[in-house]
């Protein structure tokens, strides 16, 4: 069983029901334990293609050429994912590419690993920095709300939107020795 | 050596001849030029950055449109930054994909400094390695007709490393706005 038992399966669901209603049909992601409930239903979904990436900045490529093909998509990364693309995100806003990107958060609350900080503490200025709206959801409750929102923004009007999905929602990576 | 490689504007006009409903998508710098002196076309997604994520556009947009072909035109350097889509695009094996590398073993627009290809890296083997249904070198002029015919029907994905001559021809530079590009070209690819 690789889901940590400490995750709520109720927040996943909520992200992937938005994307079903947006009409999500690509969804680009490398791996994060955070997300693997969300990555299993998208790869389980018939009508959404699963990209598995070796590196998240090809998913930034992804997303350009899905739109250009009238198709929408979606990235997920954790917190350290988003450091790797700061150049491809460029092409988003050169070009005016709808975008949505949710980021499991690691390196801040109840984080095991040090070396998950650094990241994790610049994130969300980053993605700012890069022009991306920003949403940080703290609780279960507000998934839905905030990622229907988001994705509403994003697609409406060519923009990029970010969640940041915190570990205090995900719960801390657990370590065992 | 020289004479058995590619002129790469000459190859590159001879891809796009007829090109009908092919998508392309060409790499920053020289490949941009080269399809821009190929001849403008609102079915071309000119890059001028994003360097490393040329292929990945090209694999976006054939997973969004499996009825189309789409061609990736781009450089040595580019590929090289992007080898790991290689592998992102042998699991997605996208039937309607082949990328041409057009190499010179040099990144052109920073000075010709020699790039690993110059070294002997193999970018056919890599494609093999990473489950390309195809993949072979060019050097010969006639061949730009088979590989013309491998945009339009070749079963992908597909890898043509081309090799053309480290020369430098002049710029031909097409539109430069990005949101004009792209707009241009979806209204192109789905016309209202």
């Amino acid at each position: 069983m690789h889901t940590p038992a400490n995750i709520q399966t109720s927040w996943p669901d909520a992200i992937y029901a938005q994307f079903r209603r947006v009409g999500i049909r690509q969804v680009g992601y490398v791996p994060d334990a955070g997300h693997s409930r969300l990555i299993a239903l998208c790869r389980d979904d018939p009508s959404i293609a699963d990209v598995v990436l070796t590196t998240e900045e090809e998913g930034v490529g992804l997303v350009a050429g899905a739109a250009l093909g009238g198709q929408r998509a979606a990235l997920l990364m954790q917190s350290s994912g988003v450091g790797n693309c700061v150049n491809m995100f460029s092409l988003l806003r050169n070009c005016g590419f709808g975008c949505v990107l949710a980021v499991t958060m690691r390196g801040e609350f109840g984080e095991f690993n040090p070396w998950q900080v650094p990241m994790g503490m610049i994130t969300e200025e980053l993605l700012r920095l890069c022009g991306f709206l920003t949403y940080r959801i703290d609780s279960a409750d507000a998934v839905d709300e905030t990622v229907g929102a988001g994705c509403d923004m994003a697609f409406n009007g060519d923009l990029q939107v970010a969640f940041l999905l915190s570990q205090r929602l995900i719960g801390p990576k657990v370590w065992t020795r | 050596m020289d004479a058995m490689m590619l002129d790469r504007r000459d190859f590159t006009r001879r891809l796009l001849i007829d090109r009908g409903d092919l998508l392309v998508v060409p790499g920053l710098g020289s490949a941009t030029y080269d399809v821009a002196a190929a001849g403008d076309h609102p079915l071309n997604f000119y890059l001028w950055g994003a360097m490393g994520g040329t292929a990945m556009i090209g694999l976006g947009l054939a997973l969004a449109r499996p009825d189309r072909r789409v061609a990736v035109l781009t450089g040595d350097g580019d590929m090289l930054m992007g080898l790991g889509s290689l592998a992102t695009i042998g699991v997605k094996q996208p039937n309607n994909l082949v990328i041409v590398v057009l190499d010179n073993a040099h990144y052109g627009e920073t000075g010709m400094q020699p790039s690993a290809t110059k070294n002997g890296i193999d970018l056919v083997a890599m494609a093999l390695a990473c489950r390309f249904k195809h993949a072979r070198s060019v050097s010969r002029i006639e061949e730009a007709a088979d590989v013309r015919a491998l945009l339009h029907g070749g079963d992908g994905p597909i890898l043509i490393n081309a090799r053309i001559r480290e020369e430098d021809v002049p710029r031909v530079l097409p539109l430069r706005d990005g949101h004009a590009i792209k707009q241009r070209f979806i209204e192109a690819l789905n016309p209202v």
